[in-house]
């Protein structure tokens, strides 16, 4: 499935904007790699460091945005380069999904033209026909019924899943590299969700092209990712493959995540849903230390709330940021 | 009974026919536009009566009862079955006059809407869109050219350059465009945050393609009635200059310029004051309310 030649290569990348009240850093130190054909998934809460990190990969920030560090597609540097280099990138090599396919939609323009831009816009010899046979082609691989009539209607026209479908099609009519699908699903209900799902998996098995996933919802991670990272407070707090962060978790931020989903069986304590006490900090003002501490049930004072972790490796291809992360994995602890 | 219970199957399924006969039939955009377009009853009426105007008054020298002359053997007449508008002070016949007038004023009122509505679209657009110091230049420059009082201006400007139809085109334009250039610029403002735009931008789209492609499209409704409404107001514009005499020179006449010299009769013969003005206000009624089916139409979100 996945090869290892890296396609996207992030490298400490930082992302900062400055507020009345000091700098925010929305993304902080932030590496890791993408191979060939693989599915990373990012997961976290709200306010995590998720899309900001995604949207500055394609150079999408405002300007106000102080980023640092560097992203590298296929050995090159892409980061800082000048605007009009970056849009032969922007849904050619790199293509995004957004989460709200509604808004994201142009509502005066039809699906079948806005899909037909997105081609054009990298392939100024494509006839308006070819165009046209590509759209319905690309319509029909992400399961739109009756594609040739429906790329004249306008978004407004389609339903809530169908537009996630048209807009997929529209990231992929350039067949990229390199998928990025900003909570594609949040939108949607349940079945359509497991629906487009499929979409993206069948797209991957046809163009081996790499998926980064950012959701919050560790049901899709599990179903589709080959490897998972898990954001806090901007900072990455625990990279591996899907099995090592949902068995041998090895940072109670995600501990508490995997903990707090619900489980068929209702097989939890007093039959409630666990949470993570406490509320995420102030990206302004983040707790010394490791910025989990307040919230950690382990958290042991002197270490946690003094030395912030750093990443290091805790068994093959499987980093967690937490000083504790080998007792964590060894025993058994009682949340 | 079976035969009865076949019979009701075989009408069960003409109704499955029937309801899968009425799934949405596909329409194009341009389809679309036609059936609401035509369907607006106000907007057909301007439009009815616009085509009217038009073609009479460019077509005044098939169409005009008498020959555009003075006959200074004729004396002034209220309106007649013979002179249908009246005869004027120096003789001509008035439905003639209001013909050839109308030539002058249709013309400077569409072609200054025209010019008015692309200036003040693309100062608007390009002053939202990349805002800080283009934004500061441009709506500076607009507020400058709303700061001039107008009448002065024009005289001034039409005193400077002569008074052809050109330059009184030219001139009403470029005191007509901010307007339009405030308004496109506030709602680019508010449509350039949209994701859609962001989504543009992640296909890899320039600038300029984001303006004319996904910015302006959507907002084809304003700019279209605030183009309606410019050409109304440049020909009353136009007939204000004329009135006080700076605009249209004599032998050549327009709607403004027979209501100003109609004014020196207003007490005793008042209809040659009637009729320009009665067809100022049609053209006027008949821009706006076809404006208003244009933008309609053009609204794809519109139902039917």
């Amino acid at each position: 499935m996945a090869t290892n030649e890296v396609v996207l290569s992030v490298r400490n990348l930082s992302v900062e904007f400055s507020t009345d009240d000091g700098v925010l850093k929305a993304v902080d130190n932030l590496s890791y790699d993408l191979t060939a054909g693989e599915t990373l998934g990012i997961v976290g809460e709200s306010g995590s460091g998720k899309s900001v990190s995604s949207m500055a990969i394609l150079g999408l920030l405002p300007k106000t945005a102080k980023i640092s560090g560097d992203v590298l597609f296929r050995g090159q540097s892409i980061l800082g380069r000048p605007e009009s280099e970056l849009r032969s990138f922007r849904g050619n090599k790199i293509a995004m999904v957004f989460q709200d396919a509604l808004a994201s939609l142009n509502p005066v323009m039809t699906i079948g033209k806005q899909i037909t831009e997105a081609i054009q816009v990298h392939d100024d010899k494509i006839t308006a026909v070819q165009a046209r046979e590509r759209v319905v082609e690309l319509l029909d691989i992400v399961g739109i019924p009756e594609p040739d009539r429906r790329v004249d209607q306008y978004p407004h026209e389609f339903s809530g899943g169908m537009r996630q479908r048209a807009m997929i099609a529209m990231s992929i009519a350039n067949e990229p590299d390199v998928l990025i699908a900003d909570e594609p699903t949040t939108a949607l209900d349940v079945t359509i969700q497991a629906q487009v799902m499929e979409v993206f998996e069948r797209i991957q098995e046809r163009t081996s092209s790499s998926l980064l996933l950012i959701t919050h919802d560790l049901g899709v991670i599990a179903g589709v990712a080959d490897r998972v990272m898990v954001m806090y407070a901007g900072r990455q707090v625990e990279l591996g493959s899907v099995d090592d962060v949902f068995y041998r978790t090895g940072h109670p931020y995600a501990q508490g995540l995997l903990a707090s989903l619900p489980r068929v069986d209702g097989n939890t304590p007093g039959n409630r849903l666990h949470r993570i006490k406490g509320q995420p900090p102030s990206l302004v003002f983040l707790p010394p230390g490791c910025a989990f501490n307040p919230r950690c049930p382990y958290a042991k004072p002197g270490t946690c709330d003094i030395a912030r972790p750093e990443m290091h490796s805790v068994g093959f291809a499987h980093a967690s940021a937490c000083h504790f992360a080998d007792e964590l994995m060894t025993k058994e602890v009682a949340l | 009974m079976t035969a009865e219970l076949q019979e009701a199957i075989a009408v069960g399924s003409d109704e499955t026919a029937l309801i899968q006969g009425t799934s949405p039939v596909a329409r194009t955009q341009w389809q679309l536009f036609r059936r609401r377009f035509f369907r607006h009853r106000l907007a057909m009426l301007g439009l009815f009566l616009l085509i009217i105007l038009v073609v009479c008054c460019f077509g005044a020298k098939w169409i005009a009862p008498y020959k555009n002359v003075s006959d200074l053997l004729a004396d002034p007449a209220p309106p007649s079955r013979k002179h249908l508008f009246g005869v004027d002070l120096v003789g001509r016949d008035y439905l003639t006059t209001c013909l050839y007038a109308g030539q002058i004023s249709l013309k400077i009122g569409l072609f200054v809407s025209v010019i008015s509505t692309v200036v003040g679209t693309i100062t608007g657009a390009i002053a939202g869109y990349f805002g800080k110091v283009s934004e500061q230049i441009l709506m500076r420059f607009t507020d400058l050219f709303l700061l001039l009082p107008a009448l002065a201006v024009l005289a001034i400007a039409l005193k400077k350059f002569g008074n052809s139809d050109s330059t009184i085109i030219l001139v009403l334009a470029g005191l007509g465009w901010m307007g339009i250039a405030r308004i496109v610029r506030g709602q680019v403002l508010a449509l350039k945050e949209k994701e859609f735009v962001e989504a543009a931008r992640a296909i890899g789209c320039s600038h300029t393609r984001i303006i004319l492609r996904h910015i302006i499209p959507n907002l084809v409704g304003p700019i279209m009635v605030n183009a309606s409404l410019s050409v109304a107001a440049a020909i009353i514009a136009e007939s204000t200059l004329s009135y006080l005499g700076f605009g249209v020179q004599a032998p050549k006449t327009s709607w403004g310029k027979l209501l100003a010299d109609g004014k020196e009769t207003i007490a005793t013969k008042a209809y040659l004051l009637y009729f320009p003005g009665l067809l100022i206000i049609l053209v006027t009624l008949a821009v706006n309310f076809l404006g208003d089916g244009l933008r309609d139409a053009t609204d794809p979100q519109a139902k039917h």
